[in-house]
């Protein structure tokens, strides 16, 4: 029998429930309805009391769990869409991400962020929001790309004490499938290899790692072998995995699905260029969305993000250098 | 007398009590001792705040500094009526009365005012952002109205944890903050869990310099307090003794299950936003009238003509306070200030690899 990467981050939450009495969730339609991709089905009945529906108030939701963190609880906060989120920016940059610098509290709190585009959700169900959460400091963004990592993360990300924004691939929901979901997993903060190479180096998380690795089969047939490193968090960064990938590659490009100014793919090329310059046997590269807004139709939307063509066309352009 | 037409707002607001004529009645729990106190943590605050001034004008203290002149008694009555170790309270800038009647001790003030490093914020943030959040009271943040669901959140916990019986959860807000989404929603949700909050709305009548008619349309802000099913009171927040009982009131009904309460204060700030500030757009007859009283020198002649306090005892609190705010500036004007160099750049709690940031 295998298990979805929501089917994980359901597991993980009832693990957590269950093992943690400081753990609750709380969001939008979370409770008897189960959440709106069923994260939390079943999960108001087996703990009564733990799991609540919050009026449609992000800002407040936000709020309510850095005062319930004080108290010393570990809120789950599911955001219906990382979209949303941007109502709850101020709490979370602002309040959560700060306090522990501010006053040696610390914010124990995970935010759940459904990211990411899927066919037909247009502007404002398909956003990813985590190079701009990453930019503030006092917060950890994870970014799992595996059923595995979606059921680890979520759980390393509310024992940890700072501020965590879980950022889950919508696409990967049901799609994504994995015979074992627990067992051996790597700490937040490390990288890990999706696939060995030794021509180029694709750095990128969630999502993105499986159109990497797509598009890197493809090349295989031209006879080039492409690593893909899977960041897992991007936040805190692991520089050593990507500049060993570097370094054994002579090659970088940084992959991600969010807007292409700034954010995860500009820190990505910007580290290894201060800091493996004399790595690089080409030019850094970078590929994200276009810079528009995620468009709606399905036509439109698949010409946004990266995809194995482009992917490739980029590793193409990578190689020829 | 008052800012509101009561005609315009009967009928509306049954839950308003009229606090115009109100006399004061002493209850268990707002008595001579109660008004006693409060009004020993009025003056508390204005002294130090008048000192605060002092050091501000002589470049002795950086950033800004944010008076609480006028707001006191509605600001002093709000503290005594909290129980330290057991209740929580969000205080905002002009709260210095509030918080050290809810117990802050005056270092906390003078320490993070000056930038030394055994204060609580230890120079990271300065002035009124300062808090004990582990016992109960939170950091404020610079966004207005931010602090309500973080008091809901407090609230929501201890209900988790099973200690919310007889507790209550307080803040503070200006008229200002009662424009902001974070208002509307975390006091939409403390009225949906029925928790035990207090949000007091010091309507100083200006939002830095904006005036009430650009800031909202009803007649009264206590109007709200119907459309989030919760409790609403006016009161005149010049008046000692109509602060005490309906605060004292708000403060009951909140703890014995009432749901949150809201009340909001009328009066006006007697300083300027900050003291960068001399408050110039505020018009010559609004200083002049009901308002334009000053709650201190109102509130001692309460106490004195009520026979809780008498002048001359009065005078020695003033005494006192004054040698306590003189020492607790000396100390902290004599503590090191944050280093750099050794300073901890760690913003998050969780020790991470050097590698991995």
């Amino acid at each position: 029998m295998s298990v979805t990467y929501i089917d994980a981050i359901r597991e993980a939450q009832q693990d957590l429930l269950r093992e943690d009495d400081r753990v609750f969730l709380y969001g939008q339609d979370i409770a008897s309805f189960g959440g709106a991709f069923k994260a939390t089905k079943g999960l108001a009945d087996e703990f009564p009391g733990r799991v609540f529906d919050s009026p449609i108030s992000e800002d407040a939701m936000i709020g309510l769990a850095v005062g319930a963190a004080i108290e010393g609880m570990r809120p789950i906060i599911e955001m219906q869409f990382a979209d949303f989120s941007s109502v709850a920016f101020n709490q979370i940059v602002n309040q959560a991400a700060t306090h522990f610098y501010r006053t040696g509290v610390p914010i124990p709190l995970t935010v759940r962020l459904p990211s990411g585009g899927t066919p037909g959700s247009g502007p404002f169900h398909s956003q990813s929001m985590e190079g701009i959460y990453a930019q503030y400091p006092g917060l950890v963004v994870v970014t799992p790309a595996t059923v595995s990592d979606a059921y680890h993360m979520l759980v390393d990300s509310v024992k940890l004490d700072d501020p965590v924004l879980y950022c889950e691939h919508k696409f990967l929901y049901r799609w994504l499938k994995s015979k074992k979901i627990k067992g051996e997993h790597l700490p937040i903060g490390k990288a890990r290899i999706a696939r060995p190479g030794k021509h180029a180096t694709v750095v990128t998380y969630s999502a993105m790692v499986h159109e990497a690795v797509r598009a890197a089969d493809r090349l295989q047939a031209d006879g080039w072998e492409i690593e893909v490193v899977d960041l897992r968090s991007v936040k805190p960064l692991d520089i050593d995995t990507v500049l060993a990938s570097v370094a054994r590659t002579g090659r970088l490009l940084a992959l991600g699905e969010a807007f292409p100014w700034g954010g995860v793919t500009s820190e990505v090329v910007s580290r290894v260029t201060e800091e493996g310059f004399h790595l690089l046997d080409a030019p850094p590269q970078r590929l994200n969305s276009r810079d528009t807004p995620v468009p709606y139709h399905p036509k439109l939307w698949a010409a946004h993000r990266p995809t194995p063509e482009s992917i490739c066309e980029s590793l193409r352009k990578l190689l020829s250098f | 007398m008052k800012a509101v037409a009561r005609s315009e707002l009967s009928g509306l607001l049954s839950r308003v009590p009229d606090t115009e004529q109100k006399p004061f009645i002493a209850t268990p729990a707002v008595d001579g001792d109660f008004l006693r106190s409060a009004y020993r943590s009025m003056l508390s605050a204005r002294i130090l705040e008048s000192k605060l001034s002092s050091l501000y004008k002589a470049g002795k203290i950086v950033g800004g500094v944010y008076l609480g002149k006028g707001q006191e008694a509605i600001s002093g009555t709000l503290g005594t009526a909290l129980i330290k170790g057991k209740d929580c309270f969000a205080p905002l800038i002009r709260d210095q009365a509030g918080r050290t009647a809810f117990g802050e001790p005056m270092l906390d003030c003078t320490r993070t005012y000056l930038g030394s490093v055994e204060g609580p914020m230890k120079g990271r943030d300065g002035n009124i952002h300062r808090g004990r959040p582990l016992e109960g009271m939170p950091a404020m943040i610079s966004h207005l109205g931010a602090a309500v669901p973080v008091i809901a959140g407090m609230l929501f916990a201890k209900r988790m944890k099973g200690v919310l019986d007889g507790c209550v959860g307080a803040t503070c807000v200006g008229d200002g903050a009662t424009s902001t989404g974070a208002f509307h929603e975390g006091l939409n949700t403390a009225a949906v869990e029925k928790l035990p909050l207090v949000i007091v709305v010091a309507n100083n009548q200006f939002a830095y310099s904006t005036p009430n008619n650009r800031q909202f349309a009803c007649a009264d802000l206590v109007e709200r307090a119907r459309g989030y099913g919760v409790g609403g009171f006016s009161v005149d927040g010049t008046d000692l003794l109509a602060c005490a009982s309906v605060v004292g009131e708000a403060v009951r009904k909140a703890r014995e299950g009432g749901g949150p309460q809201m009340v909001v204060a009328h009066l006006l700030r007697l300083s300027g936003h900050g003291e960068h500030d001399d408050g110039a757009y505020v018009p010559d007859e609004t200083r002049a009238g009901h308002y334009g009283r000053d709650c201190i020198d109102v509130g001692a002649q309460q106490l004195i003509a009520g026979g809780y306090a008498s002048e001359e005892e009065i005078q020695t609190w003033r005494d006192e306070l004054s040698e306590e705010v003189q020492k607790a500036v000396a100390q902290a004007q004599q503590e090191p200030v944050p280093d750099p160099y050794r300073e901890d750049w760690s913003a998050l709690s969780t020790k991470f690899p050097s590698n991995q940031s």
